[in-house]
Parts: structure tokens; C-alpha cells; sequence
């Protein structure tokens, strides 16, 4: 039991620090002691399994959640869950939030003096299928505004969270969509160093997933992190990956 | 050619909407043997002010030392109803609280035993991306020599076990404090 292959971890760079000043927020509730590298054990290569019985179709439409139509553009947003090697992630569960198309969300801290559409709720989950896709209709969120300095407005989002096969490939991020001009004045978009890891968070415009007089499609592929070779790959492949 | 994992961003303030169709507070249902264990606490900033807006995952074993996952090959039982997840969110005081069964022994490093451990995560408003920790039990003889917590300067161990609660049977208390005095130890996964 002593050979089992951790997972990869994240390439310098390209995750946030804990502690980000532009970000008010962090500032009293980022751990200031370094943190404790640990070996990936059993306990961090496995993770809770969600059956088959937790998918729900309804719940991938955002849209068909109430006895109306929510306002706004309707929107298609799909992609692929795959691991640091390109691996599909199949049968991982996929939740998603966000506001309505005024830019309110459906919970009481919302203070935002924005609409609540009564047939908007904003959250959905869905389940990758056995190449690792997800999609999900709704519509686009608004943009609003947030208390961190003056003037201060989140571009549109959607919030993701993601499993993967264990603890360790827990992800939880967000979705922005192209050309939205907020982005580049917003903390928690700036939050990472890497350019190319930040821009990775912008969806893609998507002809393919486009439906004719009902939606745009946008595409959000999402990558997890990845099993770490083991010796015995690297006998089998002749080259450590 | 390697892709690099997707950057993290916080839940930010409004993950109710998303994580509480999964919220689960009592991992061990009728049926799962084990020990039975309480756990509250609070979530607590670098003010030590509560924090209203957090949410807890559990991931644990049963109490076989056995994970509900494919990857762990060990000899031992499943049990039918015990998927060792839970997700509880905090309170406006910043209190959380789960029900579960205390897990047996799992392999770390050499396949030497493990103590008795929660693997945690945390995210609040304000954290951009989780934290990571785990919950140890108190008068727990494989403590000692727990390869985690002997990563841990020994001063701030303590921050990993839980407390038993005076009088009350079964319940035990675990804080996080997220930053500054008493701050509790975080692992980088």
C-alpha cells in the first residue's frame, strides 16, 4: 500500500493565493501560517461517489425550473471535464449558481435592489457523461454591483463546483463570459498570476451548441487535477509524463 | 503534452443556492455501525468574529477503515448507506454541526496506520480557494504517531483534535479559526 500515485499538484502560478489585499474579503479570513504539505494518502486519492440516482434532468435546465420562463437570454452552456493528462472525467458531478439576468441573486444577503424573477432560482447540477461533457441551458446572468471599493461591479458569472474521482480534485471556480468589459477590473477575476490560467476562466462563444432562434452556446471545458505518473507507467511508456 | 488544473475563485457569498440541495448533517444513518459522534463548532476570522457565510465538507472512512471508493483495494467491508460525505453550512453565529461515526484506520506513508482522522474542507466568503484540514479524535493512542499530525509543529497540533464536551457523552467540539491567534493548521493537498 505504499505505492499508491498521488495526485499532480498545481503548477506554481496558476492558483490563487489565500491571501489577495484587492479582494477585501480575504484579507481577515486567509490563514497566515504557511500551510502543511501532505503526502496524498488514501484519504486525499478518494472522494465521495454520487450514484447514478443523483442526476436530474430538470436540474441541468435552468430555465424549466418554475411554472414560467425566467427573463433574460437564454444561453446554452456545455463543455468537457477532463484531468491533467487529457482523461476524460466521466460520471463526476458538476453544481452550479448564479444571479438572474438582473444581477440578483435568490438569497436573502442579496441586498442588491435588482429584481427577483419568480421564475429564476439559479442553481442546477448536472452529472459528465462517460466522455467527461456537461451541459446545462439557462440564461445569462447579470452583471452586479459588490461592496469591495468604490464603484465596484462583478462581471457576469456562473459559479461551478466539481468533484472528481477524489478529495484532492475538488474544484470550486468561476465562468465569465467573452468580451465582458468588467473583467479586468475585478479582484477575484485578477486573483491568480497566470495570465493564461486566468483567461482559461472565459468561456468560449460557441457556434456548435448555438441552437437556431433559441440560444447562444458558450463552452466551458474544465480540467482537474491529474494522477501523478507511477514508476510502473514509466516502465510501460518509456517517458515519465 | 499536460494541461494545468483550472484556477480556483471563491464560493463567494451566495453558495446556498448551489451546495444546499446536498447539504448532509448526518453521515451515518440507522444501520451503519461505528461510534457514534457529534461535532460542533464554529468557524471563526482572523477578528475571531463568526462566519456566517461557510460551508464544511466531510470525507471520511467508515469504521472498518474502508472508503466508499473504488481506489481503496483494502480487505475490508463496505457498508450499503455509508458514503462517508457530508456538507454542513454555518450559521448566522458561524456554528456548524454534523453527526457521524467515528472511522477506523486507514494506511498512510508505509502503509503504517493512520489515526482516526475527518479529511476537511472549508470555504467561506473571502477564501478564494478551500482550505484544507483534517479533525482528529481526543484520547486517541494512534495520535502519537499519526504521520499528519507529526508534520505539524507540536504547539499547534491541538488545533487537529477535537475536544471532548464536558458531561455530554458523544459530543465533541472542533473550532476552525482561519487566521491569526490559535489559527488552525491547514494542509496544502
Amino acid at each position: 500500500m505504499n505505492s499508491i500515485p498521488g495526485y499532480r499538484r498545481y503548477y506554481p502560478g496558476t492558483q490563487p493565493p489565500h491571501l489577495h489585499p484587492g479582494y477585501v474579503s480575504s484579507l481577515r479570513r486567509a490563514p497566515l501560517q504557511p500551510l502543511v504539505p501532505l503526502p496524498h494518502t488514501l484519504s486525499e486519492i478518494t472522494g465521495p461517489v454520487f450514484g447514478p440516482e443523483i442526476a436530474d434532468v430538470k436540474a441541468t435546465d435552468l430555465t424549466r425550473q418554475h411554472s414560467g420562463e425566467p427573463l433574460g437570454e437564454r444561453i446554452i452552456v456545455s463543455g468537457r471535464v477532463l484531468d491533467e493528462n487529457s482523461r476524460p472525467v466521466p460520471h463526476t458531478l458538476v453544481e452550479v449558481w448564479q444571479a438572474n439576468a438582473a444581477g440578483r441573486y435568490l438569497h436573502s444577503r442579496d441586498q442588491h435592489n435588482a429584481p427577483l424573477d419568480p421564475n429564476f432560482t439559479g442553481c442546477g447540477h448536472a452529472v459528465t457523461d462517460a466522455e467527461g461533457r456537461y451541459r446545462f441551458v439557462t440564461i445569462r446572468p447579470g452583471e452586479y454591483p459588490w461592496g469591495n471599493h468604490y464603484n465596484a461591479w462583478r462581471p457576469a458569472h456562473i459559479h461551478f463546483s466539481l468533484f472528481g474521482p477524489a478529495f484532492a480534485t475538488r474544484l470550486v471556480t468561476q465562468m465569465y463570459f467573452p468580451g465582458d468589459p468588467l473583467i479586468p477590473y475585478d479582484p477575484i477575476f485578477n486573483c491568480t498570476d497566470d495570465e493564461k490560467a486566468r483567461n482559461r476562466l472565459i468561456s468560449l462563444f460557441d457556434w456548435e451548441t448555438t441552437i437556431p432562434a433559441q440560444a447562444l452556446g458558450y463552452r466551458f471545458d474544465i480540467i482537474l487535477s491529474g494522477r501523478e505518473s507511477t514508476p510502473m507507467e514509466t516502465h510501460a511508456h518509456g517517458e515519465k509524463r | 503534452m499536460s494541461l494545468h488544473a483550472t484556477t480556483w475563485q471563491t464560493v463567494g457569498p451566495f453558495f446556498k443556492i448551489g451546495f444546499s440541495w446536498l447539504y448532509r448533517d448526518n453521515l451515518a444513518g440507522s444501520g451503519v455501525s461505528g461510534e457514534r459522534v457529534e461535532i460542533s463548532g464554529r468557524i471563526l476570522d482572523g477578528d475571531g468574529k463568526p462566519v456566517p457565510d461557510g460551508i464544511i465538507e466531510i470525507w471520511q472512512a467508515n469504521s472498518n477503515g474502508k472508503y466508499a471508493h473504488p481506489d481503496d483495494a483494502q480487505e475490508k467491508p463496505i457498508e450499503e448507506g455509508f458514503t462517508g460525505y457530508g456538507r454542513v453550512a454555518t450559521d448566522d453565529e458561524g456554528r456548524f454541526h454534523f453527526t457521524t461515526i467515528k472511522p477506523g484506520r486507514v494506511p498512510g506513508p508505509g502503509g503504517k496506520p493512520q489515526a482516526p482522522h475527518l479529511a476537511i474542507s472549508v470555504f467561506t466568503r473571502g477564501l478564494l480557494r478551500r482550505l484544507v484540514t483534517r479533525v482528529y479524535f481526543p484520547d486517541e493512542p494512534g495520535n502519537a504517531e499519526d504521520f499528519a499530525l507529526n508534520l505539524v509543529e507540536p504547539a499547534r497540533r491541538g488545533t487537529l483534535i477535537a475536544k471532548k464536551i464536558e458531561g455530554e457523552p458523544g459530543k465533541l467540539e472542533w473550532n476552525v479559526k482561519m487566521q491569526g491567534g490559535g489559527e488552525t493548521v491547514f494542509f496544502d493537498v
